[in-house]
């Protein structure tokens, strides 16, 4: 404990990031902001956490706290305090994190940040400086502007009938569970003064101690602003201001389990492929690999619950296995209308140019809609396979060939409906020679990741859809 | 190791991690959502951390605080999002922070919607927020591309202290593609000027203010000297069939993909096109356009947006040839018979603003 009216060990003794002279602080004579700076000062030295400690200066007179503050220093937007200060201890959350807003910054501009590191129960400290006024930009009106107050922007007074009313800070955030301290204190007395350092002290404890989120909101004095004389501006702060703002504890501790502090997994490096599944091994080398192939576009197209997003996956894994350049792009823009859903796979010998299909070589339609619409699109000489179950009528498209396969009632044999996409691949294996069964066999596990039934199942649809053709 | 099939998405955030990101903030927005659900999964799995921020204003704040904490950070969003974000952008920047933002681009202005769109093109490469700074700009079209570019991305943020930007599209981030990722993941870096609560960082200050205006002047030269190492340094294309050919058409992402059909169409007809595809937006490859001009007789500039590039190529060949532009809007892509057309008839060419100066 350091004798009063002497400088915290944490207090710069010149603040050599000014202009001008390094002697004095940029503030005015009766502002508040040099109290609460010391006290925050003075604490940080006397918990030992000065190496620790990251001051977060605003938007607002308080823009330049880092002159006088020696801890790790931040300059950040108006109003966004709280969200840095989450970046920052998610970070490091054994850094001693302290936000320091105005009432402009944190309750105008600023007001859904709080609210939301509140509700999260970040563990940091807020120590908001409330003087009812905008001070740096010259007296204009806060959220907090007391009614009828007159400033450079409500030279007649607040109305409730043009700004409303003062916001209450801690009565806000005392409606959200997680805050586990919210104080309103006041500067103007000593006994204000002292009451103010012990919620400071306090504060940055619950931080050091891991217990949340900590707000002391501090009635303080701005005589430039109000137009008032120091010794004037103190006693209003302490007089007027807690008629609007009482003064007193709105939080004081929980017994919630928020997981402080919120340390990170630890998780070696060389683990992260392995976390991230990126290293594959080398399944299969096809037959097929390195055989030439001309570019084959597949349409697949159906009723969503179809399974025609799966049937290009496989697809286009297959095609990946036998080292070919593979895309598969599910339906876009106007496809996307109408319940249908479709996706394109395009299987070629070299870099795939556009991923989207307008001339398929093979329409796979597993409804009449998907006929109509994608029909027409299939190249001279492609192939339209078409679910018979579905599409009762055979289609009339000239200059292609249409092979139809009634593929529910296949798949209901089998047992289960679901595989009617399964038997369609089927279909596909037998009318293209791009992708081979070997291909699509390997592929099946690595893209239906259930159990070996399932792809058993599978397998007797695929064959199923040969056949059906055959 | 083998390739895997997987999507755009997928392959940018895996990227990220491997490039050293422990923290993703996002909010979110369709078309980019699926990289925050992604994220959430797996950051955290990582050793890193996932908060889905109340907006994106907070989302790239929180980017801010990690960039500040001296972690590599990033966050996903779309042009609605984005247009939030450019105050955080402009404050990184100023603030000499590293971070990368996917921007996965949707039809705009306004709420637009949800299609893939290039309108964004001004906002991100020439900067959306304010005062005199840069974006760092890739433009992935392939899967592998949304991984390799998006390391890319990281290494230039800490290399240059500045935000960079992926700039994409829906159909890019939708697309599943064989990809390649790196082998083993890069250790996240450690900076000497980040504020960590620790005594070696209790001396630093992170800020984008000088009050004396000497002192922000001499701060903004230094910014551009920054940039023009990074110019120097960082541009990269792709061409394609360029040796011979008379015309030359420009374009990024998704839009590249079509005008690759588009080439082989074209030369099937005897018409001598090739491609050139700029992985850099900013910095632009401008020399490398240049060249290009020195043997072409046109450019036909094609964008999913109303020509937000054409500048960019008149100012890179310095006007020598005639820069054409098709463009599609509003979700719309052209198939690669529309444009094919457009650059048999130059008459169906649209105009751009580009033309109007």
């Amino acid at each position: 404990m350091q004798p009063a009216y002497s400088c915290p060990a944490t207090f710069y003794k010149r603040f050599t990031r000014k202009d001008g002279n390094q002697e004095t602080t940029h503030y005015c004579p009766g502002c508040g902001h040099g109290h609460v700076h010391k006290y925050v000062a003075e604490a940080l030295a006397d918990f030992g956490v000065a190496d620790r400690a990251i001051l977060i200066s605003p938007v607002g007179c308080s823009v330049f706290a880092y002159y006088y503050i020696d801890a790790g220093n931040v300059q950040v937007a108006h109003g966004r305090s709280p969200a840095v200060a989450t970046g920052l201890k998610r970070a490091h959350p054994d850094a001693v994190v302290i936000g320091y807003q105005g009432d402009g910054d944190l309750a105008a501009i600023g007001g859904n940040e709080i609210i939301q590191a509140a509700n999260r129960g970040e563990n940091y400290t807020v120590f908001f400086i409330n003087n009812a006024i905008y001070g740096m930009t010259g007296g204009q009106l806060a959220p907090t502007t007391l009614m009828d107050m007159k400033t450079s922007t409500t030279p007649a007074g607040r109305s409730a009938g043009n700004e409303g009313f003062p916001i209450k800070v801690c009565e806000l955030l005392g409606a959200l569970t997680a805050p586990y301290y919210l104080e309103r204190v006041a500067i103007g007395t000593p006994a204000h003064n002292r009451k103010t350092r012990a919620a400071v002290r306090k504060a940055l404890q619950n931080q050091i101690d891991n217990k949340g989120f900590s707000l002391v909101e501090v009635l303080s004095p701005c005589p430039t602003g109000w137009k008032m004389k120091p010794v004037d501006a103190a006693k209003w702060a302490v007089e007027t201001m807690p008629k609007v703002f009482p003064l007193g504890v709105i939080r004081d501790g929980h017994d919630l389990d928020l997981g402080h502090p919120r340390r990170r997994r630890q998780v070696a490096l060389g683990e992260l492929p392995k976390v991230l599944g990126t290293q594959v091994p080398d399944v299969c080398a096809l037959a097929e690999c390195g055989t030439p192939i001309a570019e084959a576009r597949f349409k697949i197209s159906g009723l969503g619950g179809q399974g025609v997003l799966l049937l290009g996956q496989i697809l286009a894994q297959a095609g990946m296995l036998a080292q070919r350049q593979v895309t598969w792009m599910p339906s876009y823009g106007p496809e996307m209308r109408g319940g249908t859903a479709s996706c394109n796979v395009i299987v070629a010998p070299e870099e795939i140019g556009s991923p989207l299909i307008t001339e398929p070589t093979v329409l796979v339609a597993m409804n009449g809609p998907s006929v109509e619409r994608f029909g027409k699109d299939v190249v001279a000489g492609g192939t339209l396979l078409y679910n018979a179950s579905m599409v009762p009528e055979r289609p009339s498209l000239p200059g292609i060939r249409i092979v139809g396969v009634a593929a529910n009632e296949i798949a209901d044999s089998l047992g289960d409906p679901r595989v009617q996409n399964m038997v369609m691949l089927g279909a596909v294996l037998a009318c293209d020679a791009t992708v081979s069964k070997d291909a699509v066999w390997a592929a099946l596990p690595q893209v239906v990741k259930s159990k070996p039934e399932l792809i058993a199942l599978n397998k007797r649809a695929i064959d199923a859809g040969i056949a059906a053709v055959k | 190791m083998a390739k895997q099939l997987i999507k755009g998405n997928d392959a940018l955030l895996r990227g990220a991690i491997l490039a050293g990101m422990r923290a993703f903030y996002g909010y979110p927005i369709t078309p980019a959502s699926e990289i925050a659900e992604a994220a959430a999964k797996l950051v955290p799995a990582s050793g890193g951390t996932f908060v889905q921020a109340e907006s994106e204003t907070a989302a790239i704040n929180m980017v801010f605080g990690a960039a500040v904490a001296g972690e590599l950070s990033m966050t996903a969003s779309s042009g609605p999002g984005l247009s939030l974000m450019q105050e955080g952008l402009s404050y990184l920047a100023g603030a000499e922070l590293p971070c990368v933002i996917a921007d996965v681009m949707r039809g705009g202005p306004g709420l637009g919607n949800i299609g893939p769109e290039q309108g964004d093109y001004n906002q991100m490469v020439k900067g959306g927020g304010h005062g005199n700074y840069r974006l760092i700009v890739y433009a992935p079209a392939f899967a592998q591309e949304m991984c390799d570019l998006t390391v890319k991305a990281f290494a230039a943020a800490a290399k240059y202290r500045n935000p960079a930007i992926v700039l994409t599209d829906g159909f890019t981030g939708q697309m599943m593609e064989p990809v390649e990722f790196p082998a083993a993941a890069v250790a996240p870096p450690v900076f000497d000027w980040a504020v960590r609560g620790d005594a070696a960082t209790r001396p630093n200050l992170v800020t984008s203010i000088y009050m004396a205006h000497e002192e922000l002047e001499a701060h903004n030269r230094k910014l551009m000297a920054k940039y023009a190492v990074a110019a120097a340094d960082l541009p990269e294309h792709r061409g394609y069939l360029l040796d011979d050919a008379e015309v030359c058409l420009v374009g990024y992402g998704i839009v590249a993909r079509v005008l690759r059909s588009v080439v082989d169409a074209a030369r099937r007809e005897g018409i001598r096109a090739g491609l050139f595809r700029p992985l850099t937006l900013w910095p632009y490859p401008a020399q490398a356009l240049a060249e290009v001009a020195g043997r072409v007789r046109r450019f036909l500039v094609v964008e999913l947006s109303d020509g937000q590039m054409v500048h960019d190529v008149r100012l890179a060949i310095n006007a020598r040839r005639p820069v054409g532009f098709y463009g599609r809007q509003g979700g719309m892509v052209p198939s690669p018979a529309e444009v094919l057309a457009v650059l048999r008839d130059p008459g169906k060419e649209h105009q751009s603003y580009a033309a109007c100066v």
